[in-house]
């Protein structure tokens, strides 16, 4: 029971479809609250769309049709009980390309905010500065505050993406290979930010990179064909996989 | 058959053709009609109620006035209608729909004008008559025909505007649990802001130069309007109408008419190609 109590997301024989095509295959996943799971495998492994299947963001392209359970804190996402509103508010994405919206840094941040209705402006300051310093944004950006987002640079609009997320404080954070654009740089204060954010979130992070799942995850999952291959704590999946093809495809011999 | 340089050597003075028929219009105007602004007096012509051609009295603020709450009128009527239609179509219905509705509204504009008239005296105007009064041939009349005789221009650009919105705003926005409403309330119209105003311009063009309909629904009485149930005559209309039997002065004074009309239009035009410049550069 104890065990139990710890596991924020279960997926159960999950299948994902785009119109005819089968995308995701039976998968059958536990992601462990307060810890980031990293997911990787090859390009077209169905590793995105298992993400955005995790906050309903494939409902939004056409065709898009599921089977099996997704369970949130042991309730069912795509049960009637919890909509699609709330679930985005508890469970925050940060896309692949850095998207800051076209207003100011300050209305970046508190945009979801203000929708769920907050409108004090000290509480809503204080989210901003309180999100932005979790981004390791705030000393480069605090005097800058009404600088249109679109004038950051990309690793900077990664940044606020993220501080976008974490303003809404929700449960879980998903990643979708949100270092894939940026410079080295960019990409390890990103990765700082991560383990710093695990003690209060659970992520999941889609990444291209094996080698930087091999640093942040706690656990990482490998994706094959639509498939959930192997799943493990990450040092054993990295010095001991069970799987051959997970093993070729860590040691870069994928072919 | 052609030579490279012949094609292209054609090509440029059939482009160049073009222009200079524009050119050609905006020089005759001007040189029938400035003389007349110089002989005249600018202030006389443009602040003067009194247009008594038979007696030499050229006062064209009847028309100025009447043309300006045409216009505004048809803003009232077009706009909102027009963006509601285009939020409504880009962002609310399904695609397919959509390239059927989009193309049908476009059609409005390929409607000859003469008929827009037609509905607007046989339809409207006996209506305004019956339910608020007057002679019915009115300025509230003119605006609402014109009102949706803009329609197609405003919701065509508008929707092309929503639509060069990039998909990851609304994806950003959605993920963060936003409701499409809000979504297009509090994003897509904002970044789309720049190409709607342009439409409410470029449509503003079009009713200030409107003339057949007006002329078929306004009443055309040369009068300062007191309400918009009152008869009115454009600057459009007063050019079509007289010109076929003016002589001399009067002449002039209908082209100089012309050129306040020409300068309106370009203004406008002018205004709506910079905030339509000023959105590409943001991005």
């Amino acid at each position: 029971m104890s065990l139990e109590k710890n596991i924020k997301i279960d997926t159960r024989h999950l299948n994902l479809y785009f119109f005819e095509e089968k995308i995701l295959k039976d998968i059958n996943l536990e992601i462990t609250s307060n810890q980031i799971l990293g997911i990787i495998g090859p390009a077209g492994s169905g590793k995105t769309t298992f993400l955005r299947s995790l906050n309903r963001m494939n409902e939004l392209e056409p065709g898009s049709r599921i089977e099996g359970q997704i369970l949130l804190d042991g309730i069912d996402i795509y049960n009637s009980e919890l909509d699609v509103i709330s679930l985005r508010k508890r469970v925050g994405i940060v896309f692949a390309l850095p998207v800051a919206l076209p207003m100011s840094i300050y209305e970046n941040v508190v945009y979801g905010v203000r929708l769920s209705g907050i409108k004090d402006k000290a509480r809503l300051d204080e989210i901003v500065e309180k999100s932005l310093s979790a981004a390791f944004l705030w000393d480069e950006l605090k005097d800058r505050l009404n600088l249109s987002g679109l004038r950051l640079s990309g690793g900077q609009q990664q940044r606020l993406c993220l501080a976008r997320v974490l303003a809404m404080e929700p449960d879980v954070i998903l990643l979708d290979e949100p270092c894939s654009g940026l410079d080295p740089i960019s990409t390890s204060w990103i990765e700082d930010a991560l383990i710093e954010l695990k003690k209060n979130y659970t992520i999941v992070l889609v990444t291209n990179n094996t080698m930087q799942a091999a640093r942040v995850a706690d656990k990482t999952a490998f994706f094959l064909m639509g498939e959930l291959l192997e799943v493990g704590l990450t040092k054993q999946i990295f010095t001991a996989p069970v799987k051959q093809e997970t093993n070729d495809y860590i040691t870069g011999r994928f072919g | 058959m052609f030579s490279e340089k012949g094609v292209e050597r054609l090509l440029s003075v059939i482009a160049f053709s073009a222009i200079s028929a524009l050119a050609l219009i905006a020089l005759f105007i001007f040189i029938e009609g400035i003389p007349f602004l110089l002989k005249y007096g600018i202030k006389d012509f443009l602040l003067s109620s009194d247009w008594r051609p038979e007696s030499g009295k050229f006062g064209i603020y009847p028309m100025i006035s009447a043309s300006f709450w045409v216009m505004l009128g048809a803003m009232l009527v077009g706009a909102p209608f027009g963006i509601a239609g285009a939020i409504f179509l880009a962002e609310f219905t399904p695609k397919t729909v959509m390239h059927i509705i989009k193309p049908a509204i476009e059609l409005l504009a390929a409607v000859p004008s003469v008929i827009y008239g037609f509905i607007g005296v046989v339809v409207l105007a006996p209506i305004i008559r019956e339910v608020f009064g007057g002679p019915g041939l009115s300025l509230l009349a003119g605006a609402i025909i014109l009102g949706i005789m803009i329609l197609p221009t405003v919701i065509s650009i508008s929707i092309d505007s929503i639509l060069a919105v990039p998909a990851s705003f609304r994806e950003g926005s959605l993920a963060l649990g936003a409701t499409i409403w809000q979504t297009v309330h509090m994003l897509t119209i904002k970044a789309a802001k720049s190409g709607i105003i342009a439409s409410i311009i470029l449509g503003m063009g079009r009713a200030i130069g409107e003339t057949m309909a007006v002329i078929m629904v306004t009443g055309n009485a040369v009068m300062i309007p007191n309400s918009a149930l009152d008869s009115v005559r454009t600057l459009t209309a007063n050019i079509a109408l007289e010109m076929s039997y003016a002589t001399g002065m009067h002449r002039e004074a209908l082209f100089a008419t012309g050129v306040v009309l020409f300068i309106v239009i370009i203004f406008l035009n002018a205004i709506a190609s910079v905030v339509i410049r000023k959105k590409v550069i943001t991005k």
